[in-house]
């Protein structure tokens, strides 16, 4: 067992037992801590998968930026607490099959992943900033564009919908 | 880590806990961070398989797919605002009026 096998096993319990602390957790600050925990674990994995940039993108952008509103959101809506007294009975067999569903969709994901193994031999490729770039300033210029004005059309959409009506 | 199986197997359970969380929460917020849970799982099989063909384009999906759940969480969260304002609740069973 290498040691990078050894610092993914440590780093994939962290972010599924994260993801089962998002799942469960009865406070909604909590559960976006568990959710920012999740997330740099990935970045963890992304290091070890040759994805510097990915990795960094991931803490800067995702740990980052969305959880900070997230967590902003959460606390500006003084949302934290989902203990409420409910005022209607949910679906009564919600969770139970939640749960039976979740278990049948990991069996069939499971059976895919060791069903087919994966063949294709591990090629390393330069996967640094300048490769991502150069790629993303060429063949992928214009996705790149409407990813700017996608961004810019989101911003003025939470600016109108957030605005008081006059 | 030049054996990709773990990752995909990672991912997969992932994506599962974030499926399970979408069908059993109530509360929108955490049905919203179970989706960001999910897009994020589907990102760690992208760059897991970018890896093992040799190959950056899924590292470059992977941007993208971060820009526009960007996008999405703003979007939402405005969205989640202007709901509680009216409704003073994130529960999304009591956000029924358009039950046909």
């Amino acid at each position: 067992m290498s040691a990078e096998f050894l610092v993914f096993l440590v780093v994939a319990l962290i972010s599924v037992a994260s993801a089962l602390g998002l799942l469960l957790s009865k406070n909604a600050i909590y559960a976006a801590m568990f959710l920012i925990l999740n997330m740099v674990s990935l970045a963890v994995i992304y290091l070890l998968l040759n994805a510097p940039f990915i990795a960094a993108v991931q803490v800067a952008v995702y740990a980052g930026a969305i959880m900070v509103l997230f967590v902003f959101v959460i606390m500006l809506l003084g949302a934290e607490k989902l203990n409420a007294p409910e005022t209607r009975p949910g679906l009564k067999w919600q969770q139970p099959l939640a749960l039976a569903l979740g278990v049948a969709l990991a069996f069939q994901a499971l059976y895919v992943v060791f069903a087919r193994g994966i063949t294709a031999p591990a090629n390393v490729i330069e996967a640094g900033p300048l490769a991502i770039g150069r790629l993303l300033f060429t063949t992928y210029l214009f996705p790149f564009e409407v990813a700017s004005i996608l961004l810019l059309a989101a911003m003025v959409g939470a600016v109108v919908l957030t605005k008081k009506d006059n | 880590m030049t054996d990709i199986q773990p990752v995909i197997l990672l991912s997969a359970l992932l994506f599962t806990i974030g499926v399970v969380g979408v069908i059993s929460r109530r509360n929108a917020l955490i049905i919203f961070m179970c989706v960001e849970l999910m897009l994020n799982s589907s990102n760690l099989a992208l760059v897991a398989f970018a890896r093992q063909w040799g190959n950056l384009d899924g590292q470059l999906f992977v941007f993208f797919v971060m820009a526009v759940a960007a996008a999405e969480v703003a979007v939402g969260l405005a969205l989640m605002v202007a709901i509680f304002r009216t409704k003073h609740s994130t529960n999304v069973d009591e956000l029924s009026q358009l039950k046909g």
